[in-house]
């Protein structure tokens, strides 16, 4: 992984200008998918990142690697550093040390947060983070992948490609027949679901997902794990979670994060059966 | 010329005149005389008398007291009339009594004339103050007086003072020798009365210098170099204490938001009116003791330390149970509803105590000064204030680290429903809390009632500058506001000289705003993991 | 039946408030000329000088408000400092209409009077070209616009908000304050600018003049409404109340919050500016006091008052308020600060939408009640024909009982 990391080519200052192009009043250009570079089937590198607070590790030396189209589960105890790796990734939070890199050239750790945003990386929080006084289908609008710049905002109509679009991912998270509530006034469940359209509205290359079924029914819970699954393969998929059962349900490859460094990586099964798992979770 | 001629005059009579209880009548009648010049010439001669007897009639006649009639002079005191000459008492009143004028020149003349004769005082403490005096406004005239005085003089301090005026005196002697040994003299001035003299003699008056000699403006410049640096020195000092000093008037003025902001997180618009309730707190105390206790009226102050603070603290728990407890987690809106408080109590202040400013005298062990260092006077009233601030301080200390109130408070700083659920009453420690911080800005306005105007409008002036103080030392940080007040407070003094209060007191809010941008969180805020908002 | 409702949404102006903006211009340039210019001042309609200025002056105010609005209620940002930028439009334009003055100051001179008393021989550079109409009104526009522009961006990019932001726009108008009270920084310090005599060449106490400069001012207000509805209605609007509510999903959205907030805080200082500009001519007198941080703040109240978050609720509140003020300044000048003082804390407790909110949930509480009546109706009726009696009664007791509790009604019913 390491040595994936360190051939990788710096974001040249060429093409952070693309990216940095505050003085025009405006927002990033809208990323063209050539932009990305995919080659080596790899779409998210962390190496070596370490985040202090105050003397406390949140993350110690992590690296992780996604692979394009991957679900991976990242589980661990409270306090492993599984926010704090999303706030990296999202640039939110700027690492002491280390890289992270979106697929092989994009600098994570350069850019800013909308700027991560639009080069495709989609984040659900914890606590479901939508615009309560917005109806669901204005929340959906906003989320829609185009030109965010505030010139182009202010003239903005909607295309009956975009109605489309719209239904569809209404259709998908089920929220089809409340389109025009606030979206306030929805279950917590609903909200987590509404969340998770937004994130689809993005298009985005990587989703990163934290604990995106707290709070659901089990059926819920069921027709998430199906949503996720069948969303891998055309996107990646980062989910943070406790539920075992749900974990279990996408059934992808999981990592298991411990003070703030990998402590285990595999299936499901032989991660369940690591003593070094078993010992952190059940407590010394 | 005629100045020397004076002074001639003047040796010649100390050294005739006998040493007996009157003056010569002919002497005094200068002082009647109808120009001004004579009069002063007048005067310097009786001066020169350096005995009880002159002080007599010089003072009494720079009371106004000195009168004329015919050629003879009288000292009146009420409706008494004695000769001045002899001292001896007038029964009958005579024709055309009539006080003698004097104009702005003679009566500078006179003053330096009366200091000159304190010089032989026997208190200390007179003669130093006349030393002082004359410093910078010895002429020839009174060269003679120095010099006896200099002669008789034990003191040291005084010595130094006295050469300073003699040198002073003779910088524009005829001789140039003498003149050359003033400009010596003078060097060890700090004095910008002298250095502005020093000064005058280096210009141009048409094409030659007032001080023709070139050796001696050489020595001159060279003092004015020796006195600068001595005064920058001085003034430094003097800068870094009232510094000090307006630190600590932000401090104690910011320590009470220290706790409803930065602690509570209560953004308290009416702090300033806190201020004002304790300031009013002193004046009220002022007329009770006043009226009842005249003799200990100097004590008022002693008194109205704990009154300040439960006044403004009464006020405090008004305000939080009636308005502020609805709005906990609302900052916007209990800004504005704190402003509106702040609107209600100042406009109460004015119907209940007028809306002119009130009189708060200092008590008279807060008036007077201490010289650390020639030019370096510190009031009595600021050191005071800075030592009272300090007080505060470590009361706020220990309130909030070492008693279970400050605990219970700082455990709900952190987390409210926790600590409820261990059985914390927050409700009431949020009143408790809210009255504390209250209270200290009652006795922060106690201290300001000491040095700045008070009146109903006087809070306002503080409220931006607290905030600045609770804002740059970073939220919840009693170290933090410690540094941040008496940085503030020296930096502005220090811009204050540089450009003017109005510029320095701009630059500073300037500093803050972009302050703030750089480092939302303050001098001292923890870095930590936030909790997305 | 998504794309209607969305569709709908999008239209700027509804036939509604079209015909009351059309119904606003006719009062201001033909109703009100004619009540203030033909009929004679005996006549019971006339309106008087006073009524005239102090009306021009309230719709100034109310223009303030809604572009404090603007970014209190769309944006969340509460601005503390927006008597700067109507007192920096003030006096912008305040240099032209000094300028106008020309010789017929008390000191026939070419420069304004207060130059000749602090003895200045010749104009400051920035005053050179304020004779000139256009480009005072440049600088009335681009001052604010550009001070408001760099503050902003500096504040915003730095991610400063709620009260901190608040203190610090308070801090800077009165550092500004400050600057403008000394005389060498040359706007007539303490006094500021006052004795006009013309604008544009007209005199400008004339009634005519006034009436004009009234029509103006109902102008701008209604000009900064359309021009608020324009903005809230747009997607630009939508994604200023997303970042109100939840900030950090707008930027993990891919937008810039920075320059969306930049973009309003800007807008609402210009017309902060040409609001001060029109108040100024109007009221004759422009000093450093109108950026004291009390005045700043009294225009939140307005807006508090009005109800913020709504377009119109601004114009109500400004008016009720300086109604109020106008009232009490004559009849309680005593009372006046503990009325503010208590409206303040009033609004805050108990009117958190203002009065346009309160007018709202009465006129629900209305039709809930209405409802609550049918569905009595409709769920008596059917089962018991014959007692036809009970309904009616049900309904008018509701009339007495609070909207919540027929409310409940109607949910148990």
């Amino acid at each position: 992984m390491k040595v994936a990391a360190k051939v990788t080519r710096p974001a040249d200052a060429g093409e952070r200008e693309n990216w940095d192009d505050s003085g025009s009043g405006g927002m990033a250009h809208p990323v063209t998918e050539g932009e990305l570079d995919l080659s080596h089937g790899v779409i998210l590198y962390l190496d070596d990142i370490t985040v202090s607070f105050d003397g406390f590790r949140a993350l110690n030396k992590l690296t992780l690697s996604i692979d394009v189209g991957e679900l991976r589960c990242v589980i661990g105890p409270n306090g492993a550093g599984k926010t704090t790796m999303m706030d990296v990734i999202t640039g939110k939070t700027r690492p002491d040390s280390g890289t992270a890199f979106f697929g092989q050239t994009m600098d994570l750790t350069k850019l800013a947060e909308a700027e991560i945003a639009h080069a495709g990386i989609g984040r659900k929080f914890q606590k479901p983070t939508i615009f309560e006084h917005h109806t669901v289908f204005e929340n959906l609008e906003l989320a829609m992948k185009t030109d965010k710049r505030v010139r182009r905002s202010l003239f903005a109509r909607l295309r009956s490609e975009d109605y489309d679009r719209i239904a569809q991912t209404l259709t998908t998270i089920r929220l089809e027949h409340e389109a025009d509530r606030e979206a306030g006034l929805l279950s917590h469940g609903q909200k987590q679901w509404l969340e998770i359209g937004m994130l689809l509205m993005q298009e985005p290359r990587l989703l990163l997902l934290d604990e995106p079924v707290a709070g659901m029914t089990d059926d819920e819970t069921e027709r998430t794990a199906e949503l996720f699954v069948s969303l891998a393969g055309q996107h990646s998929l980062m989910v943070v979670e406790h539920d075992m059962a749900f974990v279990e349900a996408l059934g992808g490859k999981v990592t298991v994060l411990h003070e703030g460094s990998v402590l285990a990586e595999g299936d499901l099964a032989s991660v369940q059966a690591d003593p070094r798992v078993i010992e952190v979770y059940l407590g010394r | 010329m005629k100045q020397l001629i004076a002074s001639l005059l003047l040796f010649a009579a100390m050294i005739i005149s006998p040493a007996h209880a009157a003056i010569d009548p002919a002497m005094l009648q200068g002082l009647a005389a109808d120009d001004s010049d004579d009069k002063i010439a007048a005067i310097a001669k009786v001066a020169a008398l350096a005995d009880a007897d002159a002080l007599r009639v010089l003072t009494a006649m720079s009371k106004d007291n000195l009168m004329a009639a015919g050629d003879k002079l009288y000292v009146a005191d009420g409706d008494k009339l004695t000769d001045a000459a002899t001292g001896a008492a007038v029964d009958a009143r005579p024709a055309g009594l009539d006080t003698l004028t004097i104009n702005n020149r003679v009566r500078s003349a006179l003053d330096s004339a009366l200091a000159g004769l304190r010089l032989f005082s026997t208190s200390r403490d007179k003669r130093l103050a006349a030393a002082r005096e004359l410093q910078d406004s010895a002429d020839e005239a009174l060269l003679p007086l120095l010099e006896r005085a200099l002669k008789s003089e034990q003191d040291a301090a005084i010595r130094d003072m006295l050469q300073i005026a003699r040198a002073v005196a003779t910088l524009q002697s005829a001789d140039g020798a003498i003149r050359l040994q003033a400009a010596k003299d003078l060097s060890a001035s700090s004095n910008p009365a002298v250095k502005s003299m020093l000064l005058a003699r280096l210009q141009k008056q048409g094409d030659a210098y007032a001080e023709p000699d070139d050796k001696v403006r050489a020595e001159i410049e060279d003092a004015i170099k020796q006195i600068d640096k001595r005064l920058a020195r001085a003034d430094a000092l003097s800068r870094i204490f009232t510094g000090l000093s307006l630190g600590s008037i932000l401090l104690l003025a910011a320590l009470g938001l220290a706790i409803t902001y930065g602690v509570m997180g209560v953004i308290n618009m009416a702090h300033g009116e806190l201020l004002m309730v304790g300031a009013y707190a002193a004046y009220a105390m002022q007329g009770v003791f006043r009226a009842h206790w005249p003799n200990y009226t100097d004590w008022y102050l002693v008194a109205a330390i704990p009154v300040a603070f439960f006044a403004a603290a009464a006020v405090g728990v008004l305000m939080e149970r009636t308005v502020i407890r609805f709005l906990y987690g609302r900052p916007l809106e209990t800004l504005l509803a704190t402003w509106g408080l702040s609107l209600v109590l100042i406009q109460a202040a004015r119907v209940l105590f007028g809306a002119q400013n009130v009189e708060v005298a200092n008590p008279g062990w807060m008036s007077g000064a201490i010289e650390v260092l020639p030019n370096v006077v510190l009031p009595w009233n600021r050191i005071i204030i800075i030592g009272f601030a300090a007080f505060v301080l470590s009361l706020v200390w220990l309130l909030m680290n070492r008693t279970r109130l400050g605990m219970f408070v700082r455990a709900v700083t952190q987390n409210r429903s926790m600590a409820g659920c261990v059985g914390v009453p927050t409700a009431r420690i949020d009143t408790l809390a809210f009255a504390i911080g209250a209270g200290i800005a009652g006795l922060g306005g106690l201290a300001l009632s000491q040095i700045a105007n008070v009146g109903p409008d006087m809070g306002q002036g503080y409220i931006v500058d607290s905030f600045m103080v609770v804002v740059l030392g970073g939220v919840g940080q009693l170290a933090g506001a410690v540094w941040a007040a008496m940085g503030l407070g020296v930096a502005t003094k220090f811009l204050e000289g540089w450009a003017g209060a109005v510029i320095a007191k701009i630059l500073v809010l300037v500093f803050i705003i972009v302050f703030i941008q750089k480092r939302p969180q303050g001098l001292f805020a923890m870095k930590g993991r936030f909790v997305e908002s | 039946m998504t794309r209607i409702t969305t569709d709908a949404r999008t239209v700027a102006l509804t036939r509604k408030s079209r015909l009351l903006l059309m119904g606003g211009l006719a009062l201001a340039w033909g109703v009100v000329p004619l009540l203030a210019l033909v009929l004679p001042a005996g006549n019971p309609l006339h309106l008087s000088d006073y009524a005239l200025t102090l009306t021009g002056k309230i719709l100034c105010y109310a223009t303030v408000a809604v572009a404090l609005d603007l970014i209190w209620g769309y944006a969340g940002i509460l601005s503390l400092g927006h008597g700067l930028f109507f007192a920096l439009g003030g006096y912008a334009f305040g240099m032209y209409l000094m300028r106008s003055i020309g010789r017929d100051g008390n000191y026939q001179s070419d420069l304004p009077d207060f130059m000749v008393f602090l003895d200045w021989k010749e104009l400051p550079w920035f005053w050179h070209g304020t004779d000139s109409f256009v480009w005072s009104m440049l600088l009335v526009l681009l001052v604010p616009a550009a001070l408001a522009w760099v503050f902003g961006f500096f504040a915003f990019r730095s991610r400063i908000k709620g009260v901190y932001f608040s203190i610090i726009t308070q801090a800077l108008t009165y550092a500004a304050m400050l600057l403008f009270f000394r005389n060498e920084t040359g706007f007539g310090g303490n006094n500021g600018f006052t004795d006009f005599k013309r604008v544009l060449g007209f005199p400008i106490t004339a009634p005519e003049t006034r009436v004009v400069l009234f029509g103006l001012s109902a102008t701008l207000l209604m000009g900064a409404i359309v021009l608020g509805r324009v903005l809230i209605t747009s997607k630009f609007g939508r994604v200023l109340m997303a970042t109100r509510d939840a900030e950090s999903r707008v930027m993990f959205l891919g937008y810039q919050p920075l320059y969306y907030k930049l973009t309003v805080w800007t807008l609402s200082a210009m017309l902060c500016a040409l609001a001060g500009a029109l108040y100024v001519p109007q009221v004759g007198i422009i000093n450093p006091s109108e950026m004291s941080p009390a005045n700043s703040i009294e225009i939140a109240i307005w807006v508090a008052v009005g109800g913020r978050g709504t377009l119109i609720g601004p114009v109500f509140g400004a008016a009720i308020v300086n109604l109020a003020k106008s009232w009490f300044t004559m009849s309680f000048p005593e009372y006046w600060l503990f009325f503010l003082g208590l409206m303040f804390i009033l609004v805050t407790l108990w009117l958190p939408d203002g009065v346009v909110g309160l007018w709202r949930k009465l006129r629900a509480g209305r039709a809930a009640r209405r409802a609550a009546a049918d569905t009595a109706a409709a769920t008596v009726a059917p089962p018991a024909p014959t007692t036809p009696a009970p309904a009616p009664a049900a309904g008018g007791g509701d009339k007495s009982a609070a909207p919540g509790v027929s409310g409940a009604i109607a949910k148990g019913a």
